[in-house]
Order: C-alpha cells, then sequence, then structure tokens
C-alpha cells in the first residue's frame, strides 16, 4: 500500500503490520460435534465427549462450518481449494486432547484480498478453519497469570468453530489496521459468518509489527502481539510496540523475533516468549478427518447466495452521490445506504442527504422513507426550510414517518416570504445605528462580527424560521456590497 | 545410517512429547528413530514425480454432519472425573504463562 510519510509512527521509520483474526462462527454446533456452539452459559454444561478430548471420541466436521468458511473465503476473494485438517500440537490446560485441529499446509481459503473503505486493496494469504479452545480463569495471587495460585477451566468455548483469517504484512500505521479490521468485521456480520464482537471475544485480533528505515526494501525482524481486545488497543499497541523497536535500533541494539503481550492498563507490550522459546507444534494430518473438497456446485451456491457486500454498497453509493467510496462509508456502515441511494434517486442534493445521515440519524432512519427524505432536502435546498428546521423536521420523521411540508407547517416552519424577511433586517438595522456603521465600515473582521449579530437578532425575531444565508445576503444588499 | 538424527534431537522431541527419557532410552530411541527416516528416505529414492501426495488411506472426501445441536454430556458426571473442581470448574496446577 502507499509509502506514504504521514503513515510514519516515528519520522524516517515505515511500520509494517500484518493480522492475524480469529472470528467464532455463528454455527448452531461446535466444529468436531453436536456440542452447542453458544456464549455464556453455566461453566462445563455446553460440553460432550469430543470437546472434552475424551479417549475414543471421534471428531465430524460440522457442514455449515464448512459452508461459512467458504462464504469467507470468497467475499475475501480467495481461492476455495481442497483442504486437510493438521493436528497442531502443544500442552495447555484449556486444550484436553493436548492438539489443537486446524488446518496447516492445505488451507481451505488461499490467496485473496479485501478493498479498504478508501478503495485500497490489502492482501489475505489465507482463511482456514480450526477448533477454538476452552477458557481458562486465573485465580489466586492477585489474578495476574504469572502470579496465579491456580486456574479454572471452562470448556463450553472448546471446539467452537474458528476461521483464522491471515493478512499480508500490507499495513503501515494504527488507522490502516484499524480500516482492516473494521472492515473484515463488516462482511463477516454482512455474510451471516459472525457476529464480529471483539468485546466477548468471538473476534480476536493478533498483530506482527516490524519497522525498518523508509526506503528499505528487507523487513525488520517482527515481533507478534497478542491480547488485543477492541480498535482502540490495537492502534495503541502499534504506536507502542514501533515506538519500542526503533528505540532499540536507533541505540544500537537488535530487535528480538518475539511473541508479546498488550497490556491495556499500562499501555505497553511486554514480551511472553522468545523465538527459541516459540512452541514447536509438530503439525501432521489428522488421522481421523478426511479431506474437505467442496464442490463446484457447492462453492458456486454459496457464491450466488451472498449479499452485496459493504465494497459493493459503497461503489454503488459513491457513483449516486458523487463521491469517493470513503466519504460513502459511513453511511453504509450505518446501513442507510439504500434509503440513501434511493433518495438521490428520488432527485435529493446528495450532500444534503449524507450530511443528515452522518449528523442527523446516527441513532437510525426509523419511519423515514426516501421519498419523505428526498421531499424534505429539497424543501432545504429550496430555502423552505432552515438547516435547523430541516433537522426538527427529519428528527419528526424518523419518529413518526408522514409529508415533511405538513410535518413542517404543524412545527410552524411556515417558509418567511423574502419581503417580510427584509423587512425584519431593515427594522433591525434601524434600531441599531452603530452596529451597523461597524458592519459597512469596511473592516471584514467587524464585518464578520456584526453579520453574526445581525443574523442572531433576526433569529431571535422570527423564533429561528429565517435562513441564516438568506439574511446574510440581505444584509449584503443593503450595505451595498 | 545412525547421522540421520542426533541424541539431541531426540532428547528435544521428547521434551515436547513431555516424555522423560532415561541415557538408555535416548541411545535407543536415537537408533530407532534412525531407522524410521532410512525408511522415509527409501521412499524418498523412488521417482513419485506422477504420484499424487496422499493424505488419508481413505478414498473419501466430505464427511460432514448437519448442524444440529445434540445432546451434551451431565455436567457431574463429567467433574466427577476430574481429580480437583471449583466452582463447576476443573482446577488445574498454576498455569505459566499462555495460551499459544
Amino acid at each position: 500500500m502507499s509509502d506514504d510519510a504521514t503513515t510514519e509512527i516515528v519520522p524516517g521509520w515505515e511500520t509494517v503490520i500484518g493480522l492475524e483474526v480469529h472470528a467464532e462462527l455463528a454455527t448452531a454446533t461446535k466444529l468436531f460435534s453436536d456440542a452447542p456452539n453458544r456464549f455464556g452459559g453455566e461453566p462445563n454444561t455446553n460440553v460432550d465427549p469430543v470437546s472434552l478430548g475424551l479417549p475414543g471420541s471421534l471428531p465430524v466436521l460440522n457442514e455449515q462450518a464448512v459452508e461459512l468458511a467458504i462464504r469467507v473465503g470468497l467475499s475475501l476473494h480467495c481461492r476455495v481449494q481442497r483442504s486437510v485438517f493438521a493436528r497442531k500440537n502443544y500442552f495447555y490446560p484449556d486444550m484436553p486432547k493436548d492438539f489443537q485441529i486446524s488446518q496447516y499446509d492445505l488451507p481451505i481459503n488461499e490467496e485473496g484480498w479485501m478493498e479498504l473503505a478508501d478503495g485500497r486493496r490489502v492482501g489475505i494469504e489465507r482463511a482456514h478453519l480450526e477448533e477454538d479452545t476452552g477458557k481458562s480463569t486465573h485465580v489466586g495471587g492477585g489474578g495476574r497469570i504469572h502470579e496465579a495460585g491456580h486456574s479454572l477451566v471452562d470448556y463450553n468455548r472448546a471446539g467452537v468453530p474458528l476461521i483464522e483469517i491471515v493478512g499480508a504484512p500490507d499495513l503501515r500505521c494504527a488507522e490502516d489496521a484499524r480500516a482492516y479490521v473494521s472492515e473484515l468485521r463488516s462482511i463477516l456480520v454482512a455474510i451471516g459468518a459472525s457476529d464480529g464482537k471483539m468485546e466477548e471475544g468471538s473476534m480476536r485480533v493478533d498483530c506482527n509489527v516490524s519497522v525498518r528505515p523508509v526506503g528499505d526494501a528487507e523487513l525488520g525482524t517482527r515481533c507478534e502481539i497478542k491480547n488485543i481486545n477492541s480498535l482502540r488497543s490495537l492502534g495503541r499497541a502499534i504506536v507502542y510496540e514501533s515506538r519500542r523497536q526503533v528505540d532499540l535500533i536507533t541505540a544500537g541494539e537488535r530487535v528480538e523475533q518475539q511473541t508479546r503481550h498488550w497490556n491495556e492498563d499500562e499501555g505497553r507490550t511486554h514480551k511472553l516468549r522468545s523465538k527459541e522459546e516459540a512452541y514447536d507444534y509438530r503439525y501432521f494430518p489428522e488421522p481421523d478427518l478426511v479431506p474437505v473438497d467442496p464442490s463446484e456446485e457447492w462453492i458456486e451456491s454459496v457464491r450466488a447466495a451472498l449479499p452485496v457486500l459493504p465494497r459493493e454498497r459503497r461503489h454503488r453509493l459513491a457513483e449516486a452521490a458523487g463521491v469517493d467510496t470513503a466519504t460513502a462509508s459511513l453511511t453504509v456502515e450505518r446501513g442507510m445506504d439504500d434509503l440513501a441511494v434511493d433518495a438521490i434517486g428520488a432527485g435529493a442534493d446528495p450532500t444534503r442527504v449524507l450530511v443528515h445521515v452522518e449528523n442527523n440519524l446516527a441513532d437510525g432512519a426509523g419511519a423515514l422513507t426516501a421519498a419523505s427524505f428526498a421531499a424534505l432536502v429539497a424543501m432545504e435546498v429550496g430555502g423552505d426550510l432552515t438547516a435547523t428546521q430541516a433537522k426538527t423536521v427529519l428528527a419528526t420523521l424518523v419518529a413518526g414517518g408522514g409529508d415533511p411540508a405538513a410535518v413542517a407547517a404543524d412545527l410552524g416552519f411556515e417558509a418567511m416570504d423574502d419581503a417580510a424577511l427584509e423587512s425584519v433586517v431593515d427594522d433591525l438595522i434601524a434600531a441599531h445605528p452603530e452596529d451597523w456603521a461597524a458592519f459597512t465600515s469596511g473592516d471584514d473582521k467587524e464585518r464578520k462580527k456584526k453579520s453574526g449579530f445581525f443574523v442572531g437578532k433576526v433569529m431571535k425575531a422570527t423564533s429561528g424560521q429565517a435562513d441564516g444565508r438568506a439574511v446574510n445576503e440581505i444584509l449584503a444588499r443593503r450595505a451595498g456590497a | 545410517m545412525t547421522d540421520r538424527i542426533s541424541k539431541e534431537d531426540v532428547a528435544h522431541v521428547a521434551d515436547l512429547a513431555r516424555l522423560n527419557l532415561t541415557e538408555e532410552e535416548l541411545e535407543a530411541f536415537t537408533g530407532q528413530l534412525a531407522d524410521v527416516l532410512d525408511h522415509a528416505a527409501d521412499l524418498a529414492a523412488l521417482d513419485l514425480v506422477d504420484v499424487e501426495p496422499m493424505t488419508n488411506p481413505l478414498p473419501m472426501r466430505n464427511v460432514l454432519r448437519p448442524d444440529v445441536v445434540g445432546e451434551t454430556s451431565d455436567r457431574a458426571e463429567v467433574l466427577a472425573c476430574a481429580p480437583s473442581v471449583e466452582d463447576e470448574q476443573f482446577r488445574v496446577p498454576p498455569v505459566l504463562g499462555e495460551s499459544p
């Protein structure tokens, strides 16, 4: 992506970021057994012999998990292919089998891309299926992991299907990383693959960060940051880690390849393990599962059923409104792009439509229809309503629907005709000769100040019904400018 | 062909598998693992350009089940198998570090 100097966290240094996102798939059951996939609930109630890793239990793959994985792959423009499950071996009490079933050299989805809101593309290396682990809670020793007295394990989450999406190291700053996660979450939610809730842990982000002098082609040594629980933490962790690595290098030291833990309270990362201590997972093909090789028909039927994705929706609105995709993105995020496109199609001024969506419809469009939205914007642009009045009418339409002209009339927002407004302005000029003298003195600063004074007086005199722009035009005419 | 794998390699693999091997066992397994690797080397010597890599001996694929919730285990029964229980959870010794 861009080498824009404004993305530098430390001047003269480029940060290179690649994200690994784990998302829990929205299935009814676990990846390899029919125990419920459900968040919350009493500890150790959504378990069965497979999730507990009991001897003799055997995994059987969930068809819906594969279907959702295919949706993810297609949405990220990946090649959906024959894949094989593998055992990732390590010992940890939240994984009772002592191995996690994942995918290794043959993931179900490979080599795709995702477009960010501003139109830039980021590479997607792979998106593979794996099972989640149980949840351990550390008790005693103040609750901190390294001082824990003992741990308690709940296996409700063990075996929940995950999709791990590995992004290319194409991101360069905290904003890029946040934009990437936001877009990915929007896609996952839109296709019904995951609820994307970072705060509930159903979407988790690991972040690989390295730095290099601007202009260098060779990548620096990277560190992987874990325990990032919000978009805010993601940004903070990237800035902290970039500075830490640049400080090391400029002090003549070297960055060691490490896995690091983000501490939100302290605002810093600390070392979990070095490269030498890195886990050696000894992957091998899972003998209890056969390959998954979705047919062309299956893949195409999944593709045909995909909803319109955020990217296409941004492009559609951007084209309708004559703006860029970044400007269109908030309206799409709010799910009001259909409303906006229809209102614009009905003749509404695109700029006013987008302004209203962004500033006045944050809590939803309620009973507002595209036709009444368009009619309201037309009244506003035509000078029948001031911006303030339009906002009030809009709120009424959202709450209860109706015809904007009737609503405006009910609210007493009759358009003032030009003659009535002129007479109000003339009366005020006559009543405030010193202010008027200052207005016409030729001093720009005085003129601006007094323009505010007169507009304020007019608004007061008309109970806010006057259009500020029209008042200024009359003032200018009267001053002979 | 014992140079296929060193005693240190075997000690490392044993450590990863949480096996506590004696010096004699290390010696014995180093020889045995070297034999296994020799066998793999025999296969590697064959011309297999036209042979599809095989990840599973069964001629099956796409063994799938519908996403329908079934029976869960009885918690009391499950926890009764655990050496230590607290708050309806499995109690385990203090865990050093974090899950990978």
